[in-house]
């Protein structure tokens, strides 16, 4: 695989990705496969009916394996929708690192539209990763559309991490993630807006088994003239257990709107949500400058902490 | 050495005029302990913000080795050698306490042996507080413990706590008071703390009683202990000159 330096960028950026990694893997550059790699246990094969994307099938019992699946657009005016599917069996326990990165030169927008369906087998772990990350200096927009859905059947377990780190001009994301019985989805989303860029969040989790347990943490930065839209719905089907909370920091000429909902349509369903939207504290402005910080590098380490 | 001349802060709220300290003047030599205590809302705290550059007086000058550091912003003052443990310090989401005494002490390479020593001086047990967030989950007395920590950490020339003693248990207490008079003893710092504990006021070179926003006494723990416990005795001067009425 050709890889130059922006490309590196990018994979490390996205997926901590430095070289080739172990496993299995597959990436996606300016909407092809740049490289692949399948291992005993998870197959990695192009979509059959007719859509664009990969179907990644793990096989039952897998245990510590990893799959890279990084997403990189170099190229001004690209424009793609991809369908990723994965079939993961049961009593797993998976690492799954997906992400975008586009780096944009031009004056064309570039956008990467990818909805990730994974139906995930009894008993089975998954820990699944995205970065979302936007470079180079053109005028041309850089946006990302990404859709996940998740199904959880007994027993399985879902910890997702899912984080914006800079320079995404649009993206409207959306998750859904259906919980059976006993089943439980942990859901971290961190999110940076800045400049004129625009982010909506729609999110929602359906608690449909019994004991099943959501908990989505949602902590998002809104700078300069950003606007950012949170609709996390957490819905509870059975005797479940769904916690929500929502933490803004919002900046500048930001905009910032937080609309959460939790919806039980069964008596024995506990379901909570927090949400806060607030600028930087002054004491803590003030704490940190007594460390001998100045105020721009105050401001940038509570970010940080805040987004880590 | 450092030293107020005729320190004064007024603030305005609608006609009225408070002042909130009235000419305060002082000096305190290196290596020093010096204790501020005095009655609720005498005017301490804006005392100690007034040294760190947390607020600005309002008249005086405050002169740091020499140097007029009246004009001086909060991050210069900090990296000239002052620093204050906060009376109700902040709480960061997202900081652990780790970061914190990190950034405290500059060394960004800070060892996990180095933070260790600086929570066992305020009696925390290391291992289970290093990666926890200085957020809300932790308690009051948890947190102030933190801050005094990190005031350890910074290991400045001066060294302001505020109530250091407030929200601790005893043995906390105890250890705390073990440090403050190891720091005093090797010469390491300068100290100012802000203190209603007889036990921490009998460890002071000098003993300043702030109320009204004035300075009341000055002296020697010894001398002014009694006056405290007298006062103390004499109870409310309003209830006591009401006495009569009740
Ligand atoms: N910006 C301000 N505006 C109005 N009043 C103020 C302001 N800052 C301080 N004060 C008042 O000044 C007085 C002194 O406050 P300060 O916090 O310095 O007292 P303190 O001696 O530290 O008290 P404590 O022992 O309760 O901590 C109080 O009456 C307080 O309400
Ligand atoms: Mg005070």
């Amino acid at each position: 695989m050709m890889e130059n330096q922006i490309d590196q960028e990018l994979l490390e950026k996205i997926a901590d990705m430095l070289g080739k990694p172990v496993g299995s893997f597959n990436i996606r550059k300016d909407s092809s496969c740049a490289d692949r790699q399948s291992t005993e246990n998870i197959q990695i094969t192009d979509k059959t009916d007719g859509k664009s994307g990969i179907e990644i099938r793990i096989k039952d019992g897998t245990v510590g394996e990893k799959c890279h699946i990084p997403v990189i657009i170099t190229k001004s005016g690209v424009e793609e929708m991809v369908y990723n599917d994965f079939f993961i069996g049961e009593n797993c326990d998976v690492e799954i690192v997906a992400g975008c990165g586009i780096h944009n030169c031009g004056d064309q927008d570039s956008r990467h539209d990818g909805v990730h369906t994974f139906y995930v087998g009894k008993n089975s772990k998954v820990k699944y990763t995205e970065k979302h990350y936007g470079g180079g200096d053109g005028r041309g927009g850089k946006i990302m559309n990404p859709e996940t859905v998740v199904y959880l059947e007994e027993g399985a377990f879902l910890q997702m991490e899912s984080t914006q780190i800079r320079g995404v001009d649009s993206t409207k994301r959306n998750t859904k993630i259906v919980c059976g019985k006993g089943a439980e989805a942990v859901i971290t989303e961190r999110l940076l807006t800045h400049g004129n860029q625009t982010a909506i969040s729609d999110m929602e989790i359906v608690l449909d088994g019994q004991d099943a347990k959501g908990r989505v943490i949602s902590r998002s930065v809104a700078q300069e003239e950003s606007e950012q839209v949170f609709y996390p719905r957490m819905v509870g089907n059975a005797a479940s257990f769904g916690h929500v909370q929502c933490d803004s920091i919002i900046m500048g000429n930001a905009k910032i709107k937080s609309i959460p909902a939790v919806i039980a349509n069964c008596p024995e369903a506990q379901l909570v949500h927090e949400a806060a939207i607030g600028k930087i504290a002054g004491e803590q402005l003030l704490k940190l400058q007594t460390l001998g910080l100045t105020e721009e590098e105050a401001e940038d380490c509570i970010l940080k902490g805040f987004l880590a | 050495m450092l030293e107020l001349r005729s320190v004064g802060y007024t603030v305005h709220e609608g006609d009225t005029k408070l002042d909130i300290l009235k000419d305060i003047s002082l000096t305190i030599d290196d290596h020093k302990l010096v204790v501020f205590t005095g009655p609720n809302g005498g005017g301490k705290t804006t005392l100690a913000k007034i040294i760190m550059g947390l607020v600005n007086p309002t008249s005086g000058r405050i002169i740091w080795n020499g140097q007029d550091i009246t004009g001086l912003g909060i991050t210069e003052r900090a990296r000239l050698g002052i620093s204050y443990g906060f009376q109700q310090p902040p709480r960061f989401k997202g900081l652990t306490v780790r970061d914190l005494l990190t950034l405290a002490s500059g060394d960004e390479k800070m060892s996990k042996d180095r933070c260790c020593q600086y929570l066992t001086k305020v009696g925390l047990c290391a291992n289970d507080y290093l990666d926890r967030e200085v957020d809300v989950s932790l308690s009051g007395g948890e947190v102030k413990r933190i801050e005094i920590a990190s005031i350890l950490a910074r290991n400045s020339q001066l060294m302001i706590f505020d109530e250091p003693e407030a929200g601790i248990d005893l043995w906390s207490f105890a250890r705390l008071t073990e440090t403050f008079e190891q720091i005093h003893r090797t010469g390491s710092a300068t100290m100012i703390i802000i203190s209603h504990q007889e036990r921490i006021i009998s460890l002071a070179d000098e003993v300043i009683v702030v109320g009204d926003g004035s300075i009341r006494h000055r002296g020697s723990a010894a001398d002014i202990l009694p006056q405290i416990l007298a006062d103390t005795l004499g109870g409310c001067p309003v209830l006591t000159k009401g006495g009569a009425d009740l």
